[in-house]
């Protein structure tokens, strides 16, 4: 086991910008690729989420049965769980589907009365995972430790963000800011 | 013209001609009886009494409340000479019975009388509910035959306004509204405020669930009201007083307006009232129904026509009330104990009650109880008298579990406190209230999450929406209820349920959001244990 | 500011252990503003009446048992008041909790992107999340005026709108209508805003919304700017004649 800390990046709901800003990072990602073991994320290979993770950035709002495992997969195998950008921690435009309020009437208007070509409802057993009743934010789902808000949040704030978790002083908002939008 | 009444006159030709009647039969019209059946009780009785034609020798009287409104209808035989009878549950054979039984038709009806030995009779004092029951609210010789308007005879021709509310303040009289000010130091503002014209408002927006107290003096015995009102006006100089009434009591409108109308006819209103300089008017004004507009601020609101939300006070309505001029309101029961106060003076007054409650105090008195109805009790009677004695005691072999006074804003008391005293002070010590006078009691199979969740619900439905932690914040907190109730809670909501009532106590804009945590602080002090069971129930 | 009338009694008033004078008929938010706390507000604005329904300006008074709203609380000769005590603090954040999570703010789609107050406030109190479920109501935006946008989405009932409409416009187009947590503006008696006859196309209602709920149609994600300080600036010039700052 290396000494290093095990580090993750998650993407449920969201729209991966988070992703792209936390990409903005650009040459301190070198700096982070020395100082951690990135042990699961959208482009690693791994199947299910590691154990004995110490901090999971988690982008994207909990709307579907796929992200429920997932969060609760997460929460159960990390010490430091970051709500990361502000579909995780408000649910934000994934969200808005929730004024509608009902799934099937939603499915239905986006493929099949929508311009989709094949004007049939998505479905794949164990494949398409089934959307959930209502999208949630991530804290309404698993305890969450430290919130990163934003859409997405710069890549100045990811860094401050964290640099503070790794060198152990989690929370401290100040050092980030707090930011909607 | 209105022609002054005499009221020893008016008084002396009542008593005469009721002593006509060989036998008198009250039937009780107040709205608890009506909806339970009394109008065919009453009409039975009078068909009866035409058919047999005892007119002149019967009388078939529509009185107000009786009290014991979970056995109602009731009616009440008063044969002349002889000792009165009380029936319950009359049917309209029960009335036409009870009718025949006194024309001498036949010779005992088959109707179940009620007993007015047991204490739930006993135990109460009646002072602002004095003649309710007993008289006909629509006729005001009634009213003067009892002794009505003598209170303001006296003080217009005997006592300064400053005497008035001297006397007022020896009696100790506090609000009957639910906060317990001093009524003497309310009036005594209202008395010094500068204006050309002044206000008196008569509060009957009673919107606490299971509340009708005020409905039942307005019912009753309107021409009191109005005496207390008369008398408020001249202890503080106002010329024009309100009754501000919610629409859903129109039989309290219809009787207030006509005694009214009765009262101006006879000089008791309208310019020199009894012959004396002292003039005052006195309107209905007619609420939408929002329990809000019991708030004094946006009941003002809602009298002047405007949408009825609370504002800041300062200023006070003292200061600048109504069409900004100064405005006092008190509520209906508070404003009915005054002719009493002054007829029969502070210290008869004041020789019921504690220390610092003086005086009765009318109950709705609901809930798991075997006799259930309006009350009015001395203060200072312990819980468990009102629980066991009035009451008759829990039903169906279930025990007590809690008593919630003071509705939505008030709070549970459970067994530990049954023989705490009924006084301002002793039930907010107990993290309740007086009230305006509501009375629950709770048997052991309710669950206090859900009553509290019951209460946050009405507050919920009930805010004005104009500040933001009252709007918003009984949304969040009747969701985290109804959360822990169908036991998906966390400990972690249990403590934002906490720190959410704080914040919607402390930062709320008027009485309503203010008071609308105190079900959930008071069932959490005294039955924690139900929520956290509940709780550790969910994930 | 030029002192035009008769100078009133003065006072002294600690605002957060700073001592101050000030004068009679001053507010604790006046006074507070001057010593350099920061006491955030939503519903209050310079020119208009008060309101007193946002809440976020409390702050504690020595000898009252209920935080004080600044806004509204004239100030008193030896006063003590304290603007960010801990519980204070945890009230506020409280409330921009629940405002947040009765409506549908969305930031990263909103015409007021970047240039809002609850936005700002929600940063100012430490907001980093809402505790609260998100109620996620129904409510349909009014885009019938040819230039005007109202999204009662981003609605928080400040009243502002309504305040500047009957007060310094003189038209009085904006009302609440209903109750509670259904409170919703109205233009005319609930007429769509392009039919209400008395609306006179003046803007003040959007120039003064704290948020993303009236806007300038047309305008893309981020593209709306209020001008919060117009109506301050024509209420004193109207009552003092002063007509000097603002081109």
């Amino acid at each position: 086991m290396s000494a290093k800390p095990r580090f993750a990046t998650v993407w449920l709901g969201g729209c991966s910008g988070c992703h792209m800003s936390f990409l903005d990072l650009d040459e301190w990602l070198l700096e982070l690729a020395g100082r951690v073991d990135l042990v699961f994320g959208p482009l690693t290979d791994a199947k299910a989420f590691p154990p004995d993770v110490d901090i999971t950035l988690v982008e994207g709002a909990v709307a579907n049965e796929d992200n429920l495992e997932l969060a609760h997969d997460l929460r159960a195998n990390t010490k430091t769980v970051v709500s990361f950008g502000d579909c995780a921690v408000t649910g934000n435009v994934t969200s808005l589907r929730n004024l509608d309020g009902d799934t099937d009437r939603l499915l239905q208007r986006v493929y099949v009365d929508g311009p989709d070509r094949n004007g049939v409802l998505p479905s794949a057993e164990g494949i398409v995972p089934p959307l959930l009743p209502k999208v949630l934010p991530l804290h309404q789902v698993v305890p969450v430790d430290v919130y990163l808000p934003g859409c997405p949040p710069s890549a100045e704030r990811i860094r401050a963000a964290v640099e503070q978790l790794l060198d152990g002083e989690p929370g401290d908002e100040r050092a980030y800011g707090i930011r909607f939008g | 013209m209105a022609k002054t009444i005499d009221l020893f006159q008016v008084a002396d030709e009542e008593l005469e001609a009721r002593s006509r009647f060989t036998c008198r039969i009250k039937t009780c019209a107040s709205t608890a009886c009506l909806s339970a059946g009394a109008g065919p009780v009453r009409t039975a009785l009078e068909q009866a009494v035409a058919a047999a034609h005892a007119g002149h020798d019967i009388e078939v009287v529509p009185t107000g409340c009786m009290g014991l409104c979970s056995k109602g209808p009731l009616v009440r035989a008063e044969p002349r000479g002889a000792s009165p009878t009380l029936f319950e549950q009359v049917t309209a054979e029960g009335g036409r019975a009870i009718a025949e039984t006194f024309t001498g038709q036949r010779s005992e009806p088959d109707v179940t009388v009620l007993d007015e030995s047991i204490p739930f009779f006993t135990q109460q004092r009646r002072v602002v509910l004095k003649s309710a029951g007993k008289i006909n609210p629509d006729r005001l010789e009634d009213y003067v035959a009892e002794g009505g308007y003598r209170a303001v005879l006296t003080a217009l021709t005997e006592m300064t306004p400053q005497e008035v509310i001297e006397v007022i303040r020896d009696s100790g009289l506090r609000g009957r509204g639910g906060a317990g000010y001093p009524t003497a130091t309310k009036l005594g503002l209202l008395a010094d405020a500068q204006g050309e014209t002044k206000y008196v408002v008569a509060n009957g927006d009673e919107g606490d669930p299971g509340a009708y107290m005020d409905r039942t003096i307005m019912e009753d015995d309107p021409h009191r009201v109005l005496e207390g009102i008369i008398l408020a006006a001249y202890a503080t100089g106002a010329s024009q007083a309100y009754i501000y009434v919610r629409a859903e009591y129109p039989s309290a409108i219809e009787r207030l307006e006509r005694a009214i109308r009765d009262a101006r006819r006879h000089g008791l209103l309208g310019r020199n009232i009894l012959d004396n300089s002292f003039r005052l008017d006195v309107a209905v004004r007619i609420g939408a129904g929002a329990f809000v507009c019991g708030e004094e601020t946006a009941l003002m609101a809602s009298i002047e026509g405007k949408r009825g939300t609370p504002s800041i006070r300062p200023p006070y309505p003292t200061e600048r009330g109504l069409w900004g001029a100064p405005t006092m309101i008190n509520n209906v029961e508070t404003l009915a104990n005054l002719p009493e106060i002054i007829a029969g003076g502070a210290d008869a007054f004041a020789s019921v009650g504690t220390g610092s409650s003086k005086g009765t105090k009318v109950f709705a008195l609901a809930g798991k109880l075997q006799h259930t109805g309006l009350i009015e009790v001395p203060m200072g009677i312990t819980l468990r008298t009102i629980v066991y004695d009035i009451g008759g005691g829990i039903p169906n072999g279930r025990s007590f579990k809690a008593a919630q006074t003071g509705g939505p804003s008030g709070g549970c008391i459970p067994a530990a406190h049954l023989d705490t005293p009924v006084d301002y002070e002793s039930l907010r010590a107990l993290g309740s209230m007086m009230g305006s006078g509501g009375l629950i009691v709770m048997d052991d199979t309710v669950s206090m999450p859900e009553v509290a969740k019951f209460f946050m619900e009405f507050c919920m439905d009930e805010s004005c929406g104009k500040c933001v932690p009252c709007r918003a914040g009984t949304v969040q907190l009747h969701e985290l209820l109804g959360k822990i109730c169908d036991g998906k809670a966390t400990r972690a909501d249990l403590q934002l349920l906490e720190s959410l009532s704080w914040t919607v106590r402390d930062t709320s804009l008027c009485g309503l959001g203010q008071t609308a945590p105190n079900p959930v602080f008071s069932t959490l002090h005294y039955f924690r244990n139900e929520y956290l069971d509940l709780v550790a129930g969910g994930r | 500011m030029a002192n035009r009338r008769a100078r009133p009694n003065g006072l002294n008033v600690t605002i957060d252990g700073v001592e101050m004078s000030a004068v009679e008929g001053e507010s604790v938010l006046d006074v507070a503003r001057r010593a350099g706390a920061a006491i955030p507000t939503l519903c209050y604005l310079d020119g208009l009446s008060v309101h007193g329904g946002c809440r976020v300006c409390l702050v504690e008074v020595d000898g009252e048992h209920a935080p004080r709203l600044a806004c509204s609380t004239p100030v008193t000769d030896e006063m003590e008041v304290r603007t960010a005590t801990e519980a204070i603090t945890e009230h506020r954040r409280i409330v921009v909790e629940l405002l947040f999570a009765e409506g549908n703010h969305i930031c990263a789609v909103c015409v007021s992107n970047g240039s809002c107050e609850l936005q700002d406030l929600a940063s100012e109190v430490g907001m980093d999340h809402v505790r609260f479920p998100y109620q996620y109501p129904d409510r349909a935006a009014d885009a019938s005026h040819p230039k005007y946008v109202f999204d009662p989405q981003r609605c928080i009932l400040c009243t502002r709108c309504v305040r500047a409409c009957a007060e310094i416009e003189g038209a009085h187009v904006w009302d609440v209508a209903a109750r509670g947590a259904d409170s919703y503006l109205v233009t005319e008696l609930n007429l769509p805003w392009g039919e209400a006859p008395s609306c006179t196309w003046c803007g003040k209602c959007v120039t003064v919304c704290p948020t993303g709920a009236l806007a300038f149609k047309g305008r893309a994600i981020g593209e709306m700017e209020h001008d919060t300080d117009l109506v301050g600036f024509l209420a004193r010039a109207r009552t003092e004649g002063e007509w000097e700052g603002r081109s």
